[in-house]
């Protein structure tokens, strides 16, 4: 409570949302398995989302979350916890939300926490902490689904990542009030030494899940909220089989045209970070005052309410990362890159890639927050930081201090298209690039479509996957450099 | 003051196998058929060997390690024995050991032996080497024609070069290599090819096409070295000599300081400039009468012909379409086949060069030889442009 004794508001101060640039036309899917998949044309529709070689739910996380901070007005550091929610963590026991914290740069004071076991996760994490009211907090949610061949999860998974920096001033939607209900709802499962889900029947979870479950945690949070049915202007429902969001808003007494899109045609289903996706594109889009009700589905139901602020409706962030896309019309990239096939890889791909952990501690700084030095006698950026200054006229020893080269606006000096070398995804693109402020780099390129890249193209830095190493589970990070597209930046 | 090492050291005996692919032959054989034509052209035998510098760079590959797998072939009588290594450059780096031993009195007779088996891989290309502990977490995994095609982008955009004049110019230095290398018996690769074919070759790394890449080959070659006393001694009249021999090692400015823009090699023309001041050339371009220089890559060697300033800078496309650097062209590069169609065993590859210009000097060339041989330079670039070790020496005849 203020002074005055109303409420204080509390509520979501930024949100940044990353969706793969890779979309495969559904399409491909019925012609790939339609001769023993007749049932896939009724999915053959639209497209999803699916992330590059180099892309897992760690680096979408870290995307969506620079996005969240971006427009923030307090300094990174003010960020006292971060939370990773996602049912598709690259790693069991290395806490991932620390590589997150790691690239943005947080520092070490940060409290970090990994959140999964459910699509709920997602929106979960961004209760538990909209109810805690503690300033600072990032909630990031992303998924990396898998899906076998074939199955209809494969046409309906879509990989996303959404952030929402959480406190109480410059608020973009004021958190008015929610509710969960859990319960050991089992639509589908994943063991955890599995990779793909088992579902039960589509129309079970539709009648006993989807529309007996999710409207008590819906009412819940109305009840909490104060606000009536009548009066929400947007109501998130992740997406799922036809309908069934007009039926809930039905029964609910919502109108129908508060009902959102559940970006299925263009994502398809996000998992965890699915509702924390569509709420970002409700506050892009929501005039000030719109109630906004999010549900989050997994074992249970979370239910959220908003009031947008109008504070957030003037950017397309949200659209565009829905609408920047590479279009794959066939299965091939897709299959390969999800691990639907076994790909010959070739001799190249055999190099022993074990990472020794000591030289990543030591250079933890460097290599995830892509830290460099500036020479303090001169002023010369460099990467990486070193002994002694890398400027001839200078050569100071041990005058640098820390420098973060991660958001600075690049450049193209030279570059190139490797096909000899290994790379899921070839070619290989890299090349040297020359930050605008100074200091330069090798640094593999990211997101390229042929003809994007030019000497003194511009360029923006990406934390992606660098290498695998299949012999013993283990993935090195680091940053590249990604062409700079309209709208981005 | 430094005198240089003009003069100072001869060569008395060189032996280089046939490069290529050599199934049937390991290391052993390579050095072992290398050194037999080198003594025998010198006229020494394996007891007056005082030292010895062993070259090679992918050791894990085939010998291993140190100076043991000289010594033991060749059955050296318990001399010092050194290992070297630096990149490309390696080869010329152990004449580099052996050329300053002589030199400093150390020793007497010393040798320089460079060879490379790279063709136990299984695959085509050269093979991706471990790069150090920090390095792998960060480097992008490039390649050789990677990391030299990065060359072409950054030269077009210097000198405003259309893409299809680059990749023409490109396409007439591997032409103009493959009809060298189809004269010389001992070539990797020996059938011409048109300037169609260079330009329709799958693409490696853009720009470079299968044609603008070197051989990846097995070889051996070696060179013995005395004082010019001794030389004279064994009735070597008009003897080679070592005019200069330069190494200049980036130092990181390239890669990680904001002043140079791709196009070129700052190393070569570091290490051009300090041989010519040693090998008192005054103008290359005049005085030179051939050169072995490092076309890994085609566009490396147009690219080196401006850093040894033997075009003036964004001129060597223009030159190499002239014919400037063909056969019978005002300054041959590469008459015996080059990297491209000679082959590139690394090891060996800075010590077949001098290989080259030892039998032109010596009027040995057969039917390549070119009148009137006097001076020529041999080139080498290990590493990538953005950070390289680069070799330049210049050989001559005794007392010219």
């Amino acid at each position: 409570m203020s002074r005055d004794g109303t409420r204080e508001q509390f509520g979501v101060t930024g949100f940044g949302v990353h969706v793969p640039r890779l979309r495969l036309d559904r399409r491909a899917l019925l012609d790939q398995h339609g001769w023993s998949h007749k049932g896939l044309k009724a999915l053959a529709k639209g497209q999803r989302s699916f992330a590059d070689w180099d892309e897992d739910s760690v680096t979408m996380a870290v995307a969506a979350a620079r996005g969240a901070l971006a427009g923030q007005p307090v300094e990174r550091r003010a960020i006292a916890a971060l939370t990773l929610a996602s049912t598709s963590l690259p790693f069991a026991d290395r806490q991932n939300a620390g590589i997150v914290a790691a690239a943005l740069g947080l520092g070490e004071r940060v409290a970090t926490l990994d959140v999964t076991g459910s699509l709920r996760a997602g929106s979960s994490a961004l209760l538990a902490g909209l109810r805690g009211r503690s300033a600072g907090l990032l909630i990031v949610a992303a998924e990396s689904r898998r899906a076998k061949a074939a199955s209809p999860q494969e046409a309906t998974y879509g990989d996303a990542a959404a952030a929402f920096a959480l406190g109480r001033d410059n608020l973009l939607a004021e958190f008015l009030g929610g509710a969960t209900l859990t319960v050991d709802f089992v639509d589908h499962y994943r063991a955890s030494t599995a990779l793909h889900d088992y579902a039960w029947e589509d129309r079970w979870i539709r009648d006993e899940g989807w529309l007996t479950i999710a409207p008590r945690a819906a009412r819940a949070a109305l009840e909490d909220s104060g606000v009536s049915a009548a009066e929400v202007a947007h109501l998130i429902l992740p997406p799922g089989q036809p309908r069934v969001a007009a039926t809930l808003a039905e029964q609910l007494g919502i109108p129908a045209s508060a009902v959102r899109d559940g970006l299925d045609s263009r994502v398809g289903h996000s998992g965890a970070a699915h509702p924390l996706l569509m709420l970002a594109h409700a506050l892009e889009q929501a005039r000030a005052g719109d109630l906004i009700l999010v549900i989050g589905f997994g074992q249970g139901a979370d239910a959220l309410v908003f009031r947008a602020t109008g504070a957030a409706g003037t950017g397309a962030v949200v659209e565009t990362a829905l609408a920047a896309g590479r279009v794959e019309t066939g299965y091939g990239r897709f299959a390969a890159l999800t691990g639907s096939v076994e790909r010959d890889e070739g001799m190249r791909a055999e190099l022993d890639l074990q990472t020794p952990l000591t030289v990543l501690h030591r250079k933890r700084d460097m290599l995830l927050g892509l830290v460099g030095g500036r020479c303090a006698a001169c002023g010369t950026r460099q990467f990486p930081k070193a002994r002694v200054c890398v400027n001839p006229d200078c050569n100071a020893w041990d005058a640098q201090e820390d420098v973060r080269l991660a958001d600075d606006p690049a450049r193209v000096v030279t570059w190139t298209a490797d096909h000899l070398t290994y790379c899921p995804s070839p070619p290989a693109h890299y090349g040297l690039i020359q930050f605008e402020a100074g200091g330069r780099l090798l640094a593999g390129y990211a997101d390229v479509d042929p003809g994007d890249l030019s000497v003194g193209a511009p360029l923006r830095m990406v934390f992606r996957v660098k290498d695998y190493d299949p012999r013993r589970d283990f993935r090195r990070y680091f940053w590249k450099a990604a062409p700079l597209r309209g709208g981005e930046g | 003051m430094a005198t240089g090492i003009r003069d100072k050291v001869a060569i008395v005996g060189m032996g280089c196998t046939r490069f290529g692919e050599r199934w049937n032959d390991g290391a052993e054989d390579l050095m072992a058929e290398a050194y037999a034509e080198a003594l025998a052209d010198s006229g020494l035998a394996t007891k007056d060997i005082q030292a010895a510098w062993l070259a090679t760079a992918n050791e894990d590959l085939h010998v291993g390690r140190g100076g043991i797998p000289l010594a033991t072939t060749l059955r050296l009588p318990y001399i010092p024995v050194t290992r070297v290594e630096n990149f490309c450059a390696s080869g010329t780096e152990a004449l580099r050991g052996a050329v300053y031993a002589v030199a400093s009195g150390a020793c007497d007779v010393a040798l320089a032996l460079g060879v490379e088996k790279l063709k136990d891989t299984g695959y085509g290309g050269l093979p991706q080497r471990a790069r150090g502990s920090l390095n792998a977490l960060w480097w992008p995994s490039y390649t050789a024609p990677g990391s030299f095609a990065q060359l072409a982008e950054a030269y077009r955009a210097r000198h405003g070069v259309a893409r299809a004049d680059l990749k023409r110019a490109m396409a007439h230095v591997s032409v103009k290599s493959h009809a060298n290398g189809a004269k010389n018996p001992k070539a990797h690769l020996r059938k011409p090819i048109t300037e169609q074919a260079a330009l329709d070759a799958p693409m490696v790394a853009e720009p470079l096409g299968l044609f603008d890449c070197c051989g990846v080959s097995d070889g051996a070659a070696c060179a013995i070295v005395t004082t010019p006393d001794i030389a004279r001694g064994l009735g070597k009249r008009n003897a080679v000599s070592v005019k200069a021999l330069q190494l200049a090692v980036s130092n990181g400015a390239e890669s990680g300081f904001g002043a140079w823009d791709g196009s070129h090699v700052v190393t070569a023309r570091i290490a051009a400039r300090r041989a010519y001041a040693e090998a008192g050339v005054a103008d290359p371009r005049r005085d030179l009468s051939l050169t072995e220089v490092h076309d890994c890559f085609s566009i490396t060697e147009l690219v080196t012909m401006e850093d040894l300033g033997l075009s003036r800078e964004g001129g060597a496309v223009r030159d190499a379409l002239d014919g400037v650097f063909d056969a019978d062209g005002a300054l041959p590069c590469q008459i015996d086949g080059g990297l491209k169609c000679f082959g590139h065993p690394i090891g060996a590859s800075g010590l077949r060069m001098v290989y080259e210009l030892y039998l032109q000097l010596l009027g040995r060339a057969g039917p390549r030889q070119r009148p009137d041989v006097r001076l020529g330079l041999t080139h080498n670039l290990g590493g990538a442009p953005h950070q390289n070790v680069c070799s330049v020496a210049i050989v001559g005849r005794l007392g010219e």
